[in-house]
């Protein structure tokens, strides 16, 4: 169907003719394009929905004092299915920490959220299939599980700011969750899609765009000999280049595109998009407020070990 | 008299609700005092985990997102 709107749009509205490598080229483009949009629109709604019963306030009852291990993997899939705004990250810490939460259970939270994103799963799904988005998915919440576990057994409990420990927290957010009707989280979900797409939009068109641009004319050379199969340092330099990064799952889109399009390995390409999104500059910033500068460090380190493992461990799995 | 208070760190989502909800008092000609408050210790003190949120007389009637003009004005007008 959105075959027959892109042939209609280009080869009707705009006049290309038949045969021509444009022609090919823009309708494929158009059409990916539209099926991309559908498909976010209709996944972003879903899980906004989803998210729309598993407030923070929730998580935290839920994991009420979880130990270690069952703990981490609840939060991990918890920190999926709940909604992360950078801004909101001191609160939920604090929320978590005193409610007598593991630190490292919390900080599996903290790893599964940014990282295990609506948006990067449809993008890699529309983009590389839905294999390779499971991939993504397990192996974030596998590295929320481990990296919270390895921060749990350290006991950097004494790196977080004292002052955390003292406050205490109030009951009567249980209140808000109440009174939430389906019309409600309708137009919650409907105007969080909308808030995404309005934000992203022009990534996924560059993303898409660069990689058709890419796939047809650019040669695969300079960017295959340095971080190709051949490099065997591919994977931790990326990871590195990743860290100060920052952006939202979709803005990784498009260098993730023109990566793999040069004919960067699928391992290096998935550890630097990871590395991207969940190790943020601005929510590190954010976190100072709470965790002493050891934490942050420990915190980033085993993240992005974890993640270049990952990274090794798919370049050895996936076929070229 | 209603007592309204946004509370939030500073970021935009909490900014934009702040804006919101005073114009919305303003439309609505409402007798409130609204604060906000960007104080950490007394966000937790309402067992707010995700910010921005909205207390309405002391109550929290919402967490966690930036709700519509519609939506605010009756989470005011029900007080």
């Amino acid at each position: 169907m959105t075959t027959l709107f892109a042939n209609y749009l280009v080869y009707r509205l705009f006049g290309v003719a038949h045969g021509t490598r444009l022609g090919d080229a823009l309708s494929f483009f158009v059409g990916d394009i539209v099926k991309i949009y559908l498909l976010l629109m209709v996944i972003v709604f879903a899980v906004a929905v989803i998210r729309s019963f598993f407030p923070p306030e929730r998580a935290r009852r839920l994991l009420g004092q979880k130990r270690e291990f069952v703990g981490n993997v609840l939060a991990a899939l918890l920190g999926i299915v709940t909604p992360f705004c950078s801004c909101s990250a001191v609160p939920l810490f604090i929320g978590f920490v005193e409610s007598g939460l593991p630190l490292g259970v919390t900080f599996s939270f903290l790893i599964s959220s940014p990282t295990v994103n609506e948006v990067a799963l449809v993008m890699l799904w529309a983009l590389f299939g839905w294999q390779i988005s499971l991939i993504y998915i397990s192996t974030g919440v596998v590295l929320a599980i481990l990296g919270g576990v390895i921060i749990g057994r350290l006991h950097l409990e004494k790196e977080v700011e004292a002052y955390v420990y003292e406050i205490r927290m109030g009951q009567s957010a249980t209140a808000a969750e109440a009174g939430i009707v389906w019309r409600d989280r309708l137009a919650y979900a409907w105007s969080y899609t909308a808030d995404i797409f309005r934000r992203i939009w022009l990534f996924i068109l560059l993303g898409v765009g660069l990689g058709a641009w890419i796939h047809g004319y650019a040669p695969v050379d300079l960017v295959v000999r340095f971080a190709g199969r051949g490099n065997p340092w591919a994977v931790p330099i990326a990871v590195l280049i990743g860290i100060p990064l920052y952006s939202n799952a979709a803005g990784t889109i498009p260098i993730v595109q023109a990566l793999v399009g040069k004919g960067m390995p699928m391992g290096t390409v998935l550890a630097f998009m990871m590395s991207i999104v969940s190790i943020s500059t601005p929510e590190l910033i954010i976190l100072r407020k709470v965790i002493k500068p050891k934490l942050i460090a420990w915190f980033v380190g085993i993240v992005a070990v974890s993640i270049i493992i990952i990274g090794y461990l798919f370049n050895a799995l996936l076929p070229a | 008299m209603v007592k309204v208070k946004v509370l939030g760190t500073g970021c935009k989502n909490c900014q934009r609700l702040y804006g919101t909800v005073t114009e919305t008092v303003r439309e609505l000609g409402l007798a409130a005092v609204v604060e906000k408050v960007e104080d950490l210790a007394a966000i937790m003190s309402f067992g707010v985990m995700s910010t921005p949120a909205l207390v309405v007389n002391g109550r929290v009637v919402l967490s966690g997102r930036v709700p519509g003009k519609e939506e605010v004005k009756k989470l005011l007008q029900g007080a």
